[in-house]
C-alpha cells in the first residue's frame, strides 16, 4: 500500500521532471541514472541524503554548464527500494522497463549482492539492454572478491580494507587492553566481526575480545540491555559497523550509560548523528572512511561543499564518493563518447582518476575495487571548518594512510562477457 | 553476573512501562469500539515529533504537558471525524481507515520534519546518574521514565474502578444500548476514550523520543510488538496488558543479557556438528540473536494455549 502510494508520487515527479526537460531541449535526449536506495522507511535519511548528493553534484558540475556528450543532460531517476532485496527487484524491473542502464545503489550489502545477481542474470539474458551498478558504498568484500561481477564497480573501500586501517589505528593505543564488537547481524555486521578479530589477533595479541555481538538489523527499540553487557564485560574500546538508527542509538545508549570509552565505526556522523551525538560524544567516537574529512584539502572541493550547502542548508555532503563515481562515470562516457554500459565499464577498468581532493583514485580493472587514501577521523567541535547538520560539530581527520598501502589482493575470478 | 541480572531488570522494567503506556491505550479502545488501532504507533511517534518542536522554543516540560494534550485532540478529531464514519460499513472499513492513517501520518511526519534523526534531548535537570551499580551508571531521565509511566497506570486503574465515568466507561464496553438507555452520550465518552488513548500514545513518545531516537521509524519498531502485548494480555483487559508488557520487556532484556546459546545446549546433551554442517547457522544461534523474536514466539504459544489472553474475558 505505503510503495503505491510512493511511487504515485514518484512517477507524478518523474512526469514533470520529463516534460520539463522535454521542452528545454527537445533534440538532445537526457543520460538517464537511476539512484536506487531506501526512501522511506527505518534509513530513509541515508538514502535521501545520497539522492541529494548525486543530483547536486550532476547539476553543478555538468548540467549547468551545457551536460554531458555535447549537450546531454543527466537525469537522475529515484527509485525507493525500501532498503529490501524483494523491493529491489521490483525496482530493477521497473528500472528495465523505463530503459535505464545505469544503477547508483550503496545502501546495505545484502542489497547490493541482490542487485549484482540479478543484473549479471539480466545482462546475460539480454545482451541488448545491459545494465551497469555503480556501487557507492555497499563494503562487504564478496562484491569484489569471490561474488565479483564484470557489471559492478566499487568506489567506496571494503571492510576489510577498512579495517586494515581502523585496526593498525587501534593498535597504536596501548591503553586499549580488550574489545566489545557488536553489529547488525547480517552479511557486513558479520565481516566487520570476524575481520576485527582476525587482525587484531595478528597486530596485537595481548588485546582480549571480550564480546561479540548481533543483533537484529533495524529492530533493536533501546540498545541499553546491550550496553549493560558492555559494560560488565570491562571492554576499554567498542568496534560497530551500525549505520543509520542503529548507529545513533547504540552511541546514544553508550553515553548515557556514562561509559567513556572510544568507539570505532563505520558510519556514526551526519543525517542527524553527529547533532545527536552533540558534546557528549567528543573525541569518544572515531570513524574510518574515503575521502579526508576537516581539514579539507583542496578549495575546489570546499567550493563544492559550499556550493551544496547553499542549495541544501538541512543536509551535508556526506559522502563525496558519490560525486568520485559519477565524475569517473561521465569521464568514461566522454573518452568514449558512448553510454553504452559494456563499452563504460571497459573504459572504467584500471582507470586512473584525479578527484576534487587532488588525489588520483584507481579504478583496479581485475575486480572493479577502487583505492584512494583510507582516513580515522574523531568527533569533535575543534579545528572543524566544515561541521555536520549545523550543530558546530564535525569529523577531524587523525590518522592518514595512503592509496598504495590500503591494496589488497582479491580471489576475484570474473566472468567477462564475449563480444 | 549480579550488576547484569540487576540492570537487565531495570532496563527490562524501562521497556515494558514505556510499552504499557501504548498497550493501555491500544486495548482500551479495542474493548470500547472493537476497532484494532493500527496507528496507535503512529500516535506515539506523533508525540516525540510535537515534543521535539515544542522543545525547541519552550522547553522539555512545555514539550511534555503540551504533546501530549495537541496528540489526544488530533486523536479525538480523528475518532469524530474519521472513524465515526466509517463505523457504519463496519469493522474491516474501520481497519483499513486505522491502517491507511498509519501511512498517512509516517509521510506527513517525514514531509513536515524531514527524515533525518531529530537531536531530541532530554532536560539538562535529568542529565545525571541517579545511582551508580558496579560502575554502571542508572541515568535519572530513566528513573524518570519509569516513574511516570507507573503513576499512569495506577491513575488510570483507579479511574477506571473507583470513578463514576470510569463504571460508565466499563458498562459501555459490555453493554453501550443499555448505557445509551440511561442517557449517557456513548459516542462521545468513545471519542474521549479515543483521546485518552492516543495522548498516552502521545505521552509514551514524548518520554521515549529522547533515549530511542526521533526518527521516521520509531513507530514501525515499536509497532508490531504492541498488539503482541494486547493480544498477550488478553484483548480488552488493562491488568493483562500491564503484565503483558512487562512479560516481554524483561523477557527481551534477559536474553539480550543471557549468553547462552543453542552450542551450550547442544553441549549439554552432548551433541556436536561441523562448522560445515549445511544447518551450521542454526546450531550456533545464540539466545541475544532472536531476542526480538521471542515476543512473537510468544504469541504463538498463547494463541495455541490460551487464546483469550493471560487475563482475556473475551470467549466469542
Amino acid at each position: 500500500m505505503k510503495s503505491k502510494i510512493f511511487s504515485f508520487r514518484l512517477n507524478g515527479l518523474l512526469l514533470v521532471s520529463l516534460l520539463s526537460l522535454s521542452t528545454a531541449s527537445q533534440a538532445q535526449e537526457p543520460v538517464r541514472i537511476a539512484f536506487m536506495d531506501p526512501l522511506s522507511g527505518t534509513f530513509a535519511s541515508i538514502g535521501t541524503s545520497g539522492l541529494k548528493i548525486l543530483q547536486f553534484a550532476a547539476d553543478y558540475l555538468y548540467n549547468s554548464k551545457g551536460g554531458i556528450l555535447g549537450g546531454r543532460m543527466i537525469e537522475i531517476v529515484p527509485l525507493d527500494n525500501k532498503q529490501s532485496p524483494t523491493d529491489t527487484q521490483l525496482q530493477f524491473r521497473r528500472a528495465v522497463s523505463d530503459g535505464l542502464q545505469i544503477i547508483f545503489q550503496g545502501n546495505s550489502s545484502a542489497v547490493a549482492n541482490t542487485l549484482s545477481t540479478t543484473i549479471a542474470r539480466h545482462n546475460r539474458r539480454n545482451p541488448e539492454m545491459e545494465v551497469l551498478q555503480i556501487n557507492y558504498s555497499a563494503v562487504d568484500p564478496a562484491l569484489t572478491e569471490e561474488d565479483c561481477s564484470f557489471w559492478h564497480f566499487r568506489f567506496d573501500a571494503h571492510a576489510v580494507m577498512k579495517l586494515n586501517v581502523l585496526t593498525d589505528y587501534i593498535a597504536q593505543n596501548q591503553d586499549i587492553k580488550s574489545m566489545y564488537i557488536i553489529g547488525q547481524d547480517y552479511s557486513f555486521g558479520h565481516v566487520v566481526a570476524d575481520t576485527s578479530i582476525r587482525l587484531l589477533n595478528e597486530k596485537r595479541p595481548d588485546i582480549e575480545i571480550v564480546g561479540n555481538e548481533f543483533h537484529p538489523i533495524g529492530q533493536v527499540k533501546d540498545f541499553t540491555p546491550y550496553v549493560t553487557k558492555i559494560v560488565s564485560s570491562g571492554a576499554d574500546a567498542v568496534i560497530t559497523g551500525n549505520f543509520g538508527a542503529d548507529m545513533v542509538s547504540l552511541a546514544r545508549s553508550i553515553i548515557d550509560s556514562g561509559l567513556e570509552i572510544p568507539v570505532y565505526t563505520f558510519y556514526a556522523a551526519y543525517d542527524g548523528i553527529t547533532a545527536t551525538l552533540g558534546e557528549d560524544g567528543k573525541n569518544l567516537i572515531r570513524l574510518v572512511h574515503n575521502e579526508s574529512s576537516n581539514p579539507i584539502p583542496t578549495e575546489t572541493r570546499k567550493d563544492f561543499i559550499r556550493a551544496f550547502k547553499a542549495k541544501n542548508p538541512n543536509n551535508d555532503v556526506t559522502q563525496q564518493r558519490i560525486v568520485n563515481a559519477l565524475q569517473m562515470m561521465v569521464t568514461a562516457m566522454e573518452e568514449t563518447q558512448s553510454t553504452d554500459p559494456y563499452t563504460i565499464a571497459l573504459a572504467l577498468e584500471d582507470m586512473r582518476f584525479t578527484n576534487m581532493s587532488g588525489e588520483e583514485l584507481w579504478m583496479r580493472g581485475s575486480d572493479h575495487q577502487i583505492f584512494q587514501s583510507l582516513h580515522v577521523s574523531v568527533h569533535t567541535d575543534e579545528g572543524v571548518e566544515f561541521d555536520a547538520d549545523n550543530s558546530g560539530f564535525g569529523l577531524l581527520s587523525e590518522y592518514h594512510v595512503p592509496a598504495e598501502e590500503t591494496i589488497v589482493e582479491s580471489s576475484c575470478q570474473m566472468q567477462r562477457p564475449r563480444r | 553476573m549480579l550488576e547484569v541480572l540487576i540492570f537487565a531488570t531495570l532496563n527490562g522494567l524501562v521497556t515494558g512501562l514505556l510499552l504499557f503506556m501504548l498497550a493501555s491505550g491500544l486495548t482500551l479502545i479495542f474493548s470500547m469500539m472493537g476497532v484494532l488501532n493500527f496507528a496507535h504507533a503512529s500516535f506515539y511517534m506523533l508525540g516525540a515529533y510535537f515534543a521535539f518542536s515544542i522543545s525547541q522554543y519552550l522547553g522539555f516540560w512545555a514539550g511534555l504537558i503540551f504533546a501530549p494534550l495537541i496528540v489526544g485532540s488530533v486523536g479525538a478529531l480523528v475518532e469524530r471525524y474519521g472513524l465515526r464514519r466509517v463505523h457504519k460499513s463496519g469493522h474491516v472499513a474501520e481497519l483499513v481507515f486505522t491502517f491507511g492513517l498509519a501511512f498517512l501520518v509516517e509521510e506527513a511526519i517525514q514531509f513536515i520534519w524531514g527524515r533525518d534523526t531529530k537531536n531530541y534531548q532530554s532536560p539538562d535537570i535529568l542529565d545525571f546518574p541517579l545511582f551508580t551499580l558496579f560502575g554502571q551508571e542508572f541515568s535519572a531521565y530513566r528513573g524518570f521514565m519509569i516513574a511516570i509511566s507507573l503513576g499512569i497506570f495506577i491513575c488510570l486503574y483507579r479511574v477506571l474502578t473507583r470513578s463514576r465515568i470510569g463504571i460508565i466507561i466499563q458498562a459501555a464496553i459490555t453493554h453501550p444500548n443499555t448505557v445509551a438507555n440511561l442517557g449517557h452520550n456513548v459516542p462521545l465518552i468513545f471519542m474521549g476514550v479515543f483521546g485518552v488513548g492516543t495522548a498516552l500514545a502521545g505521552l509514551a513518545g514524548v518520554i521515549a523520543g529522547p533515549v530511542l531516537t526521533t526518527f521516521p521509524g520509531m513507530a514501525a519498531v515499536l509497532g508490531s510488538i504492541v498488539f503482541v502485548i494486547v493480544v498477550i494480555g488478553g484483548l480488552g483487559s488493562l491488568a493483562g496488558a500491564f503484565i503483558a508488557s512487562l512479560l516481554i520487556g524483561l523477557l527481551q532484556s534477559y536474553a539480550i543479557a543471557s549468553d547462552v546459546g543453542m552450542p551450550e545446549l547442544l553441549n549439554l546433551i552432548g551433541v556436536s556438528f561441523e562448522s560445515s554442517h549445511p544447518l551450521n547457522d542454526l546450531w550456533t544461534l545464540t539466545l541475544p540473536q532472536v531476542a526480538p523474536i521471542l515476543p512473537f514466539l510468544l504469541l504463538v504459544l498463547v494463541l495455541i494455549f490460551r487464546p483469550t489472553g493471560l487475563l482475556g474475558k473475551r470467549e466469542e
